[in-house]
């Protein structure tokens, strides 16, 4: 059996920061990750973050994901286990159990755990939703920014959040025509800095639009033409409203739902929080849930940003650090910082939602 | 080709078998998962739970928080029975 100190569950933009913190109070940590390389989703954000030096701002994600993967790997105080999947916790004895490299089962006893395991992508129902060329964002990105390929000539990208608002510049980027962004939602849910960049170069948004149907080029089976329709205030779909886009690629891009099924095992009370992406952690300001030493942050508590996700994880590694005795007389001003930090990125009115749901969170 | 509206990726579930199901008073998610494996697939409903959530609360009328979902149980993910299998041979102690 393996022991930690604090365990660190996922090295994405959350893990990393709360590994970073834990460690600068004192603590040894041991991060593990599912893949190859630490930086998470980091890695596909070619695009510059906001916020303001603490969270990296200016700088893009994909070298962030690279500065903080190299902090983390000189650090004296963190283990780095990759290729290793966190698929147990047992509630009896609070041990973990950690698939290695495909072939190993490792069990590791961790004094204070902090998930950060991210989260997935949602998905829609429509007639023929899977057909080849229908995509979800993050395989787009994937496609696209990690390995060089574009994934087709024509796009309808499905969400005008601030994902589907960055892969569609993504994609222009890159050579690719897109074609329309629509929404379900009556305005559009993402930055204003990022949607007048896709409005600018000619691409329509269509707002209080959903995927009516797919249908596919009937050599190939793959797609060759999306139908959408007009959503009502009611959001039922109003018939005659259809409009067609001749498009072989259709980018999923409607949100994400927490990756929380370790703080379900764990039994850690959950509540559902549309606002926050789902099923969310009960927690304190400190970031632990109801179930003592299990703490977490990012977007497993909550779907935002990579910014906030940073800051929750500091939060979450000072605590957990705090927790075991590592206080150098720094905790609470640094608490209070990360604290300030979070209130300003939630501030404004693309904050609202975030703030409505943490305020249902916490009654 | 036939048109078919997918719920459930893994274990090729479509939307139409589910409302058939809740047609026939199945609404709960342990159920419809039980009769479909809905959920039990190489994802284990990373993709379905929540549109199968919102499905069956629409389908009894209620809001999705009242809806209880199914059981977590380890493994998160699929993984090959050789690795357990392999037992304590297999277990890196340090």
């Amino acid at each position: 059996m393996k022991h930690a100190e604090i365990a660190v569950i996922g090295g994405g933009p959350a893990g990393l920061m709360a590994a970073l913190a834990a460690a600068e109070m004192g603590a040894k940590v041991t991060l593990v990750d599912r893949n190859s390389r630490l930086g998470g989703q980091l890695v596909k954000q070619t695009h510059k973050f906001f916020g303001s030096e603490k969270e990296y701002a200016s700088i893009r994600g994909i070298d962030i994901g690279r500065i903080l993967a190299t902090e983390v790997h000189k650090n004296p105080n963190i283990e780095t286990m990759l290729n290793s999947t966190v698929v147990a916790y047992y509630p009896d004895d609070g041990v973990l159990g950690i698939e290695v490299e495909e072939k190993k089962w490792v069990k590791m006893k961790a004094e204070r755990i902090v998930v950060a395991t991210g989260a997935s992508e949602k998905y829609l129902l429509f007639e023929n939703n899977d057909l080849p060329g229908i995509y979800g964002a993050g395989a787009v990105q994937t496609l696209m920014n990690e390995h060089g390929v574009v994934p087709g000539k024509n796009v309808l990208m499905v969400g005008a959040g601030n994902i589907g608002l960055i892969v569609s510049y993504q994609l222009m980027q890159a050579g690719v025509n897109v074609k329309a962004i629509i929404d379900a939602a009556p305005s559009i849910g993402g930055y204003w800095v990022h949607a007048s960049k896709v409005a600018r170069l000619g691409v329509p948004i269509l707002t209080s639009y959903t995927v009516k149907a797919a249908y596919p080029n009937e050599m190939t089976g793959a797609l060759e033409r999306a139908v959408i329709w007009r959503v009502d205030d009611r959001w039922q779909p109003v018939p005659g409203t259809e409009k067609v886009f001749n498009v072989d690629v259709m980018c999923i891009a409607v949100g994400l739902s927490p990756l929380a099924e370790l703080l379900w095992q764990a039994g850690c009370k959950m509540m559902y929080v549309p606002e926050l992406g789902g099923h969310v952690p009960v927690r304190n300001d400190n970031m632990e849930t109801t179930v003592s030493g299990i703490y977490v942050a990012g977007d497993v508590a909550g779907v935002e940003e990579a910014s906030s996700a940073m800051m929750e994880g500091r939060l979450a590694g000072l605590s957990a650090a705090k927790s075991l005795g590592y206080d150098d007389g720094t905790y609470e001003e640094k608490k209070a910082e990360a604290l300030k930090e979070l209130e300003n990125l939630r501030s404004g009115p693309v904050g609202g939602k975030i703030r409505k749901g943490l305020a249902q969170l916490a009654s | 080709m036939k048109s078919k509206t997918v719920i459930c990726r893994c274990e090729d579930v479509t939307l139409e078998e589910i409302e058939e199901l809740m047609e026939k008073g199945y609404t709960s998610m342990d159920e419809i998962k039980r009769i479909t494996r809905c959920g039990m697939g190489q994802c284990q409903g990373r993709t379905c739970r929540t549109l199968l959530l919102a499905e069956l609360a629409k389908a009894v009328k209620t809001h999705p928080a009242e809806i209880k979902i199914t059981t977590f149980r380890p493994p998160a993910k699929n993984i090959k029975m050789s690795v357990i299998l392999g037992g304590i041979d297999n277990e890196q102690n340090g």
